[in-house]
């Protein structure tokens, strides 16, 4: 009997514990998320919470819930510590159906997980875009196996949705505005980015790679069945930030990163252009670090008016695509960019670009060599040069998503 | 019987007084109170069992101006194994104990203390785990905080200024934050080039390593260690105390192995590499904790330096560490400044 009473403990059923608003819902909330089990869930009832602290959860598999992304308010405006609103540090964990309100740094932040799904969360900075507001809404770094599905991100001063370094990621039917990066996948390895929409951010959807980090080497993207679309705010990201350099209104920018595939998108209202494929520009040491992007596929997508408010303003891309167009703005543009060694003999065949877009689609890519050597006319716009089959990226899965 | 009663009672005592409880650092569930674990002959005025060895770091990480007082405790007829680079590899059944406080006036130590919290780190069967124990009102028990605590308490300076802080007991969460190690919970301080100094022990002042060696719970450490200096020493030399507040203060988030990895700024003590100790090196994921400033370190300019912004910097959202802090250290905001002003390019 003994035994039997000691072998039925170990496999302790796993509980629901409930947080309701009123006083000391900050200890409550926090000691709920520290004490509670594997296998549990924790269900914070409608209402508003204000925190004067950064929340965090170290708990294997648990799910925490909200009742909806507009009925349990987590509210950070009166944050006096903590770099972020919520912090996740364990693996297999669900958060769904709550906001995150005008926390001081990040929203909410997931590092080293393997197991994070974010669904129907809202992150929200309430005074609309200013520098002053947070940099990412929702943050997962170093992590696997991540999934944002259904969520809303408002007002980040850098990217609402932000990859980082991650691997094996599904972004989808989300919602990214006035953020100055919409949604940004960064040195991050398999992704699938689908059916969200972006719009109102300085940029819509971001590709991006970056040297001298942990990670990098970003490849195997997919991009497809997205709204990019009226990313008509300037840039508001605090200077030093890569985003910064982001011009207003552009739909897509796919930068230094392999096996990228954009297909099915809609990319319209984006006064600067449409779809940007280039490589990273400044200077680098980083023996490790491919600064260029390669086997990049481009087809079936639609494109709306674009290059109509040209930011020259912001970093150098709009600027330089303005004054080599002569104004005439693209709806795809590709810098042209290769390794010297690629410049002379040209690039191999498997690492070419390839754009397989409707006849009207206008392109523009600079010859860098002609560029160098001042030839009056550097530029070639004939996209069919860089017609060729589409190879297929295969589809992202996570285990146990659908 | 009175002889034997008052045998007893000897005996209680001596039990009572000479040990601490094992069974407890090693129990799943930490205790409510502080006293449970019976680390201190008397609490009030922290004085430790015999077998509670105090100890100091050469160079403190800082937190808000609060006093530490550290100790350690190894189970008898074990010992802690040297690693080079890395903390002592404490036995099963270990605890290091460490209790903020701030003194009623700084100029005044008679007046006595204000003590906040003790933190534990204890070496279990799986592992280290940590907790804070916040002291009450009458400072005569610390109680187990799970989710933290807030304390608004202040002090008299040394100018004789009333300082006042928002200071924060971690909550479980938070310890782990910083004592992460390669997704395991870590002690930070007791590296044996650390504790490498002079303390004055109710013996004799002996070195740290020296006494460690006498109590027998270490058996070994090189004789041939490179110490970091005391930040503090203005007579040594300003990158040697810079690179030593870093690593103490820095260097165990922002390490290939730390929390902040991600990051790729390196301030452990070994980094040698420039741009991953922040010279020229743009920010990541930094957002507005950036200021507008372009590097982490610009040599020659430590206004246009990230680092220093964010060492100077009281907002949340912006401020290094991440927690702990709520105050600037200013006195190592000028030695950095001053190291950053005279660093070539």
């Amino acid at each position: 009997m003994f035994i039997a009473c000691l072998a039925f403990s170990t496999f302790s059923y796993s509980k629901e514990i409930v947080i309701s608003p009123g006083d000391d819902s900050q200890e409550r909330l926090q000691e709920a998320m520290i004490l509670m089990s594997e296998g549990d869930t924790l269900v914070i009832k409608s209402g508003y919470y204000s925190f004067e602290d950064g929340l965090s959860l170290d708990v294997d598999n648990v799910i925490i819930t909200g009742e909806g992304m507009d009925k349990t308010i987590l509210d950070f405006k009166d944050q006096k510590s903590g770099a972020q609103g919520l912090l996740v540090t364990s693996d297999k964990v669900t958060l769904k159906d709550f906001a995150i309100l005008d926390a001081k740094g990040d929203a909410l932040k997931v590092i080293g997980t393997k197991g994070i799904n974010m669904i129907n969360l809202r992150t929200e900075w309430t005074g609309g875009p200013k520098s002053s507001n947070g940099a990412y809404g929702f943050y997962p770094v170093e992590s696997e196996d991540v999934l944002i599905d259904g969520c809303v991100a408002i007002g980040a001063s850098d990217a609402g949705i932000y990859v980082g370094q991650s691997k094996n990621i599904i972004v989808r039917n989300s919602i990214a505005q006035y953020n100055v990066a919409g949604i940004e996948i960064e040195n991050s390895y398999y992704a699938d980015v689908y059916n969200n929409l972006a719009s109102h951010n300085t940029g819509g959807i971001l590709i991006f790679d970056l040297p001298d980090l942990p990670q990098q080497g970003g490849h195997h993207i997919r991009v497809f069945d997205n709204k990019s679309i009226n990313n008509d705010t300037d840039n508001f990201a605090p200077e030093g930030n890569i985003v910064g350099e982001v011009p207003r209104g552009t739909g897509i920018i796919i930068m230094a990163n392999s096996d990228v595939e954009v297909f099915n998108n809609l990319m319209s209202g984006n006064g600067t252009v449409n779809l940007s494929i280039v490589s990273y520009s400044d200077e680098t040491d980083d023996p490790n670090y491919y600064p260029h992007p390669k086997r990049i596929q481009v087809h079936n997508n639609t494109y709306g008016p674009s290059g109509f408010d040209p930011d020259i303003e912001t970093g150098e891309l709009a600027k330089a695509l303005f004054e080599i167009s002569s104004g005439k703005m693209p709806d795809i543009f590709w810098d042209g960019v290769v390794p010297l060694s690629q410049m002379l003999f040209g690039q191999p065949d498997n690492e070419k670009l390839i754009i397989s877009e409707d006849s009207q689609v206008n392109f523009l890519t600079i010859s860098p060599i002609k560029y160098m050597l001042g030839f009056s006319n550097p530029i070639k716009i004939e996209k069919e040069d860089f017609q060729g089959i589409i190879n297929p990226l295969e589809s992202i899965t996570i285990d146990g998503i659908k | 019987m009175k002889k034997i009663l008052k045998h007893f009672f000897v005996l209680f005592i001596c039990t009572y007084i000479y040990s601490v409880d094992e069974e407890l650092i090693l129990s799943q569930e930490f205790p409510d109170k502080l006293s449970d674990f019976r680390f201190f002959k008397d609490a009030s005025a922290q004085v430790p069992h015999d077998k509670v060895i105090p100890y100091e770091l050469i160079s403190t990480l800082f937190s808000d101006y609060s006093y530490k007082q550290r100790w350690v405790y190894v189970p008898n007829e074990k010992k802690a194994k040297y690693q080079e680079d890395w903390v002592f590899n404490f036995p099963t059944g270990s605890a290091l104990i460490k209790t903020f406080y701030y003194p009623i006036d700084e100029r005044n130590p008679e007046l006595g203390k204000n003590l906040l919290e003790t933190r534990l780190l204890l070496k279990k069967d799986q592992g280290w785990e940590a907790v804070s124990y916040a002291w009450n009102k009458e400072q005569n028990e610390a109680f187990k905080k799970i989710a933290g605590k807030t304390i608004n308490v202040s002090w008299t300076d040394f100018m004789g200024e009333e300082r006042d802080v928002r200071y924060r007991v971690p909550n479980v969460n938070q310890c782990k934050e910083c004592h992460d190690a390669d997704d395991k919970i870590s002690p930070i301080g007791p590296k044996a080039r650390n504790i490498n100094k002079d303390f004055a022990f109710k013996e004799d002042t002996f070195n740290q390593l020296t006494y460690w060696m006498n109590r027998q719970i270490i058996d070994e450490y090189p004789l041939d260690l490179v110490s970091p200096v005391d930040w503090t020493d203005e007579s040594k030399d300003i990158n040697d105390r810079v690179r030593s507040y870093l690593d103490i203060n820095c260097g165990h988030c922002h390490s290939p192995t730390g929390n902040a990895n991600s990051t790729g700024l390196y301030l452990h003590l070994n980094e040698t590499r420039n741009i991953n100790l922040g010279v020229f090196k743009k920010p990541v994921a930094t957002g507005r904790g950036s200021g507008g400033l372009k590097y982490s370190i610009v040599p020659g300019e430590p206004e246009e330096s990230i680092l220093l912004h964010r060492m100077i910097s009281m907002d949340p959202g912006v401020m290094m560490p991440e927690s702990g802090r709520a105050l600037t250290h200013t006195e190592a905001v000028e030695m950095v400044r001053d190291w950053i002003l005279l660093m070539e390019d």
